[in-house]
């Protein structure tokens, strides 16, 4: 009986396995394997102090960064060196190691100012900064991502970790709230995001961007209504994870009721993850589609500027402000994708890049100021900040300039970079939006900077906090006030190295504009060296 | 219209039917019964006990974090079986991965059982 079972048997055939680069994936590795290790070690030795893993987070981000350098090195080495592996699931190109060294000089700075809120909030232990690095793995999954599956991998990993970082203040109740709304519409936009990848791989046979590029350059769809309905239902999902207007509505919340550090990370990894994904699907994969998908986000890009810039004005906390101002960024960023050349996607990369500087000091100024509990925000709290930290409304001053697009300060080249690229590639009616709203936006920061420099001196100004102190006594009231703000020795680190590399690079943006412009090409002529290779 | 969309076309009416169906019958079932509701028919039935308290009821917090752990290690299963089925198509590429998400799920149990989520308090 069971011999002849066994005769029936096929014979064995080994199953093929793709070939692995491992050098390419050696950011990922250092990422992943480093939150792995970090969290096995944070289970078996618990007397550390908690500054501990704060360290080890910056040390092994700064490390993935480093491990980029000599892929870097390789792939500008000559023209067509960029190239693939796991079987063309995974890109090997400028672009996915700009994104990555983005995304893991965002954890490095997000974990100095992690030290001091954990500290300040009584929640010290690894946990924060295990799950900060899981999500940048997954955030260089989507940068690397030349495959939808990956991409989706990649976006999942990325959003999973970073609901649980929004609920992480366990006990703020803005906190959970926060995580909970964030978890409930984030699995709602994957939702969508999956089925556009069941779209397409319906219309085109493919996963593979490669693969469906070449597809779509080879074949004439005679019916490509699944296609289109695959693009919208990918954009849903893209544009939620970017905080795109109009699904933005849980930006507010969320960055209101997470911890600061979260949010600074939020919306400089979380957004430059998003963008690669954005730009490696439609710019790069449906090229040949744009006349389909521009027009989309060309009116994304409009409603995200005009409602970012214009419900941020009538914020009064000053939290909720730089979250509609992070959409209004998000529909700048659009407005470079929108033009979908290389001029565009140049100033992407580089909007992304110095974006994640002063959205990081910002969120780290926001930190600080916070106070016990992170929940003076108001604008009124803000009041004389000058008196009480003059470093920290100095440094508040630069990022909220540079938000603004002041000349000498990295936003103005980003912004100008946008706006150059929408005019070249003859959106003008946009880069006139993108202009108008950049003037709107720019009322908002000035209101938190006149309130920081100028209106602390009269006690009227304080007394709008009466009820804040209710339970404190009026003398008690007032000391808080005055009194001189701490800053921890992490978070001061990260905003003074925000702050200065967005006035240095802001008079001599060179270096990263040529970084990006170097990250550039390569992504275009990988997939046309790709296309020589495929036919 | 295509014919990959048609073909979603015999879903729609099938779709269609069941509700119909089920409209139908439980609408000319409630049509046709008699209806006397006493405070006792309307009570809900537990197992021939009467219901105590509100429908909103608390459990300890533990039996979630116990739920937890089970789903964790039930997709660990789901996960292994199909590779078992295919283990000697896979050879030792295969072992290797098992074995490297095996040892990751493994580091996520000793987390666990270091944080006393074992234990019950």
């Amino acid at each position: 009986m069971l011999q002849t079972l066994l005769a029936q048997q096929a014979p064995i055939e080994a199953i093929d396995t793709p070939a692995i680069d491992w050098a390419i994936l050696a950011p990922l590795l250092v990422m992943a394997v480093g939150g792995i290790l970090m969290l096995t070690f944070a289970s078996v030795l618990k007397r550390l102090p908690s500054s501990v893993w704060s360290v080890a987070a910056v040390v092994i981000s700064l490390v993935t960064a480093i491990t980029v350098i000599p892929l870097w090195m390789r792939v500008t080495d000559t023209a067509n060196s960029a190239t693939s592996t796991l079987a063309g699931a995974v890109a090997f190109d400028g672009f996915s190691l700009f994104l990555t060294v983005v995304i893991a000089l965002s954890v490095a700075l997000s974990a100095m100012l992690a030290d001091g809120y954990l500290k300040r909030e009584g929640l010290e232990g690894p946990e924060l900064f295990v799950l900060l690095m899981m999500s940048a793995s997954g955030g260089i999954i989507m940068s690397f991502a030349n495959d939808l599956i990956v991409l989706f991998i990649g976006l999942e990993i990325l959003s999973i970790a970073v609901y649980v970082l929004a609920a992480m203040h366990t006990r703020k109740l803005q906190s959970q709230e926060a995580g909970i709304k964030y978890f409930v519409l984030g699995a709602f936009s994957s939702a969508f995001f999956l089925y556009g990848i069941a779209m397409i791989y319906g219309a085109t046979g493919s996963t593979n961007l490669i693969d469906i590029k070449n597809f779509l350059s080879a074949t004439v769809l005679a019916d490509d209504a699944l296609l289109l309905a695959g693009f919208a239902l990918m954009l849903v999902g893209l544009a939620f994870k970017v905080a795109a207007v109009p699904f933005h509505f849980w930006t507010p919340d969320v960055y209101q009721g997470a911890p600061s550090p979260v949010v600074a990370y939020m919306a400089s990894a979380v957004k430059a993850a998003g963008f690669a994904g954005i730009i490696r699907v439609f710019v790069l994969t449906f090229e040949q589609y744009r006349t389909d998908w521009q027009p989309v986000i060309y009116v994304l890009a409009i409603l995200t500027l005009l409602t970012g810039s214009f419900l941020a004005i009538v914020q009064t906390d000053v939290k909720r402000m730089l979250a509609y101002s992070s959409i209004s960024h998000a529909g700048f960023l659009l407005v470079g994708v929108q033009a979908a050349t290389d001029r565009g996607v140049n100033a992407v990369l580089f909007y992304l890049a110095v974006y994640s500087f002063m959205v990081i000091g910002s969120f780290g100024v926001l930190t600080v100021a916070g106070g016990v509990g992170d929940n003076a925000h108001t604008l009124d709290d803000y009041k004389g900040l000058s008196k009480r930290s003059p470093m920290l409304a100095f440094a508040m001053m630069i990022f909220l300039f540079s938000q603004a697009g002041v000349p000498l300060t990295t936003g103005f080249f980003a912004k100008f970079g946008v706006i150059s690229a929408a005019i070249d590639a003859r959106s003008f009616w946009l880069a006139v939006v993108a202009m108008i709203s950049a003037v709107i936006a720019a009322f908002l920061y000035l209101k938190v900077i006149v309130a920081m420099f100028f209106a602390g001196d009269d006690d009227h100004g304080h007394g709008a906090d009466a009820e804040d102190a209710a339970d404190a006594s009026e003398a008690d009231a007032d000391d808080a006030g005055h009194e001189p703000i701490d800053i921890p020795l992490g978070a001061g680190i990260a905003i003074g190295v925000c702050a200065l590399v967005t006035v240095v690079f802001g008079i001599w943006p060179g270096p990263i504009d040529d970084l990006a412009r170097e990250a550039l090409p390569r992504l275009v002529a990988e997939s046309s060296a790709f296309l020589e290779i495929g036919n | 219209m295509s014919d990959f969309l048609r073909s979603y076309l015999t879903v729609a009416i099938f779709g269609g039917v069941a509700v119909a169906l089920v409209g139908v019958l439980l609408g000319l079932g409630s049509f046709l019964r008699p209806s006397r509701p006493t405070a006792t028919k309307t009570m809900a039935y537990e197992s021939g006990v009467d219901p105590v308290g509100d429908m909103w009821s608390q459990s300890n917090i533990r039996y979630y974090v116990f739920a937890l752990m089970f789903v964790l290690f039930d997709v660990e299963a789901v996960f292994i079986f199909p590779w078992a089925m295919r283990l000697e198509t896979y050879g030792y590429f295969g072992l290797v991965e098992m074995a490297i998400f095996i040892f990751i799920l493994v580091l996520g149990l000793a987390y666990a059982w270091r944080k006393g989520m074992l234990k019950w308090v």
